[in-house]
């Protein structure tokens, strides 16, 4: 953990994980026993509305497309060979809701030849209706065909991790260069889009060269990398209050996304491992390669981690990641670190309210008057906080809650405020 | 699932610089320290009995609101005492017992804690208390008559009193560096002024103060008082005899700063700091009273909300 030094005049400094060119080969956790997936769509267990397609005990192959529902666009790829062994309601953070799909992984190991038989001749619909679920987690806009709402004309592909000491996205661009030439080739191809761009830091710039994409170098200090800022200092385009980048035409997708459309369509097959950091308790950090939908506990047994009552298990980095209550929960395809936090020394919040000292202030990327949006958050006056204190100018950075003096959750505040202000706007537009 | 280990869940960032409220209450009271105890020395156990007086009886008045308002108990945070031990350098040696405990529940109840404790206050809780005082008890605030009994081997006439009365010509006798040695009569812990100026650039470099706040208010002094001396410099004293006279010093580090009752912006620090420093000059140079800190620093708090609206423009923000 990153503290506050003894002069306190000077404004951290806060680097992200540089990786470095020798690549440490990722450890390979073996298959468990059990996997889930998590897809994207809310479970209706009594089926009143709709048949579902998947069952209990269904057989289901490595690499096979699982679809809930007739017609629904959510699927999740089965990363093993076996039968599911339940299929159940998940809720994640701020009222998602999933559905976990268990799946007994089986002795042998086969092969599903769906994407196969297809992958030739790559277009945007092969991609959409089978590299939604892949390493890297592609964003849906990317695959949106242009049909849906807002039109995007610039890919801006990430080299670099959005938290701390995170080194997936720079590992999959040492690693997987000609995966990644590869798939800025393809995304040319079925998007129509010429303007790609690849993000990345200084001493990358040569691996980021050869993907055929343009190349733009981003700066080492947090949170530079976070969407909305690259669309400020590299791009010159300021994304307004309240509009998404989405919004702007752009789309951001990882490099290792972009690996892992081009070993698709290079091979025939969907990539099933995911490569992430294992944050240690000592902040130590492991490349893992394991299976999406692996649990986390099995990767903590591989990697020699003893797992306590009271710790903390975070998927993601420090400063934006989330935590998870069960270690049976799954790594996902947008999981690029998993960090566990002993229980004996956390950084936990506090009910202590804004003493006004003004770190927030100086350290905000966005400028917001945080001092005073967090006053308003805490008397759950959001609209106010919306229209005067700049809620939606936030690129949900987490400093200032890093630096908080009286230890407020403002990041989680500000999150709940904004969530908070969308369900409302969701209640007015079905009622109207 | 029934015997599943339990985990700490909570919302990002996991980390956290390690800062704390106590941490920083009590590196201002460190940094406090040597004035404090250069005052012990020239003044004796007097002013160590204010002093003492001074601290516990804050941290008791807010320890007694604590329970009568049924809030989780604050004195932990070191807010209170360092509260308590500003309110005392800015005493005389000799101030009665209950004129301290009267200022402290001043300070701590009236002025901090029915706003809603730390962080709620809209003025600085020291002045008010001090303030409410000044107006309440004049006498015990003419440092000269305050100090009659007392012989430390320099000229005990209160130096800002000096100048009110008799101009410039008697304040000949005082040298700039003899005053920053503390060789003048004043508050218990506001005479010192080295031993403030190496406490406030302790504070500033630790970032416990906002530097701008400091830097303009003395700016401010120093300006306004050089204008007003170049204009009569037989009425008016120069900016060095003003800036380590009175409670400039302790004014400009210690009190200007209080982070509650004083902007957090660039621009807005550097006009609340600049702001207090002139006016304290005019409260001196025209006004009726000595010193002008402690009216010039609460009028500036009174000015911080609307000051804190000038800001920068957030990112995407649309107008």
């Amino acid at each position: 953990m990153i503290k506050r030094s003894f002069i306190g005049l000077a404004k951290p400094r806060i680097v992200y994980e540089a990786l470095d060119i020798t690549v440490p080969e990722p450890k390979i956790i073996p298959t468990s026993k059990k996997v889930t997936l998590l897809l994207n769509e809310t479970y209706d267990p009594f089926g009143q509305k709709k048949a579902a397609l998947l069952k209990k005990d269904d057989t289901v192959k490595t690499g096979q497309k699982l679809c809930l529902y007739e017609g629904s666009d959510a699927y999740v790829i089965s990363s093993v060979t076996g039968s599911i062994s339940s299929i159940s309601p998940f809720l994640g953070e701020f009222g998602c809701s999933y559905t976990a799909i268990e799946i007994d992984v089986a002795e042998d190991e086969e092969m599903d030849e769906q994407f196969k038989a297809l992958f030739v001749e790559p277009t945007m619909d092969i991609a959409k209706n089978y590299l939604s679920f892949i390493p890297g987690n592609p964003p849906a806009s990317l695959f949106s065909n242009g049909s849906t709402s807002p039109s995007i004309d610039t890919i801006v592909i990430c080299g670099v991790d959005s938290d701390l000491l995170i080194t997936a996205n720079q590992h999959a661009l040492i690693s997987d260069e000609k995966a990644i030439r590869k798939g800025v080739g393809i995304l040319k191809q079925i998007t129509g889009i010429e303007n790609i761009i690849m993000v990345a830091p200084e001493h990358l710039m040569q691996n980021a060269g050869v993907s055929g994409a343009q190349v733009s170098v981003v700066d080492a200090e947090y949170p530079a990398t976070l969407p909305r800022m690259i669309m400020q200092d590299l791009l010159g385009k300021t994304v307004p209050a309240g509009k998404s980048c989405e919004d702007m035409g752009v789309c951001f997708v990882s490099a290792e996304a972009v690996a892992s459309i081009g070993t698709a369509f290079d091979q025939g097959h969907i990539p099933l491992f995911k490569k992430f950091n294992l944050i240690k308790k000592d902040g130590s950090s492991v490349m893992i390669s394991a299976r999406i939908g692996t649990p986390v506990h099995e990767i903590f047994t591989a990697c020699d981690v003893t797992v306590n009552e009271k710790d903390r298990i975070i998927l993601g980095g420090p400063m934006t990641g989330s935590s998870i209550y069960s270690e049976h929960h799954p790594i996902q395809p947008d999981t690029d670190a998993v960090m566990i936090q002993d229980g004996k020394n956390l950084a936990l919040v506090s009910d202590y309210p804004c003493i006004n000292c003004g770190e927030c202030i100086r350290i905000c990327p966005a400028k917001i008057p945080v001092n005073m949006l967090v006053r308003f958050l805490e008397a759950g006056q959001y609209e106010q906080a919306a229209e005067e204190y700049d809620l939606y100018s936030c690129v949900e950075c987490g400093l200032c809650s890093f630096v908080c003096v009286s230890r407020m959750p403002i990041l989680h505040y500000i999150k709940l405020a904004k969530y908070e202000l969308g369900r409302i706007s969701t209640a007015e537009a079905t009622n109207a | 699932m029934l015997n599943q280990k339990k985990f700490i869940v909570s919302h990002a960032p996991f980390w956290h610089d390690g800062s704390t409220v106590t941490a920083r209450n009590y590196n201002m009271i460190l940094a406090a320290l040597p004035a404090v105890l250069f005052g012990f020395i020239s003044f004796g156990m007097p002013a160590v009995g204010v002093v003492s007086l001074s601290i516990s009886s804050a941290i008791v008045w807010e320890l007694l609101f604590n329970k009568i308002s049924k809030r989780a108990v604050s004195i932990g945070d070191g807010n209170a005492a360092f509260i308590g031990i500003l309110f005392g350098m800015l005493l005389p040696a000799t101030s009665p017992w209950w004129l301290v405990i009267t200022g402290t529940f001043v300070a701590v109840v009236i002025g901090k804690q029915i706003f809603g404790g730390i962080g709620g206050n809209p003025f600085n809780p020291v002045l008010i208390g001090l303030a409410i005082l000044m107006v309440s008890w004049k006498d015990f605030f003419d440092f000269n008559e305050a100090l009659v009994n007392y012989d430390l081997g320099f000229a005990m006439a209160y130096p800002l009193a000096s100048l009110k009365h008799f101009g410039v010509s008697a304040i000949s006798d005082f040298s700039p560096a003899d005053l920053l040695m503390g060789q003048q009569s004043g508050g218990i812990g506001a005479t010192f002024g080295l031993g403030l100026i190496i406490g406030g650039i302790y504070l500033i470099i630790r970032g416990f103060i906002r530097w701008e706040i400091s830097v303009s208010f003395l700016a401010g002094v120093v300006i306004t008082a050089l204008f007003f001396n170049i204009s009569d410099p037989a009425r008016y004293a120069g900016p060095v005899f003003h800036l380590l006279t009175g409670y400039t010093l302790i004014g400009a580090f210690f009190l200007a700063t209080e982070d509650s009752s004083s902007p957090v912006n660039f621009i807005p620090m550097l006009i609340y700091g600049a702001g207090a420093g002139i006016m304290t000059v005019l409260i001196r140079n025209i006004g009726a009273y000595v010193d002008g800190v402690v009216f010039a620093v609460l009028l500036m708090n009174i000015a911080n909300p609307l000051l804190d609206k000038i800001r920068p423009k957030a990112l995407g923000k649309v107008v």
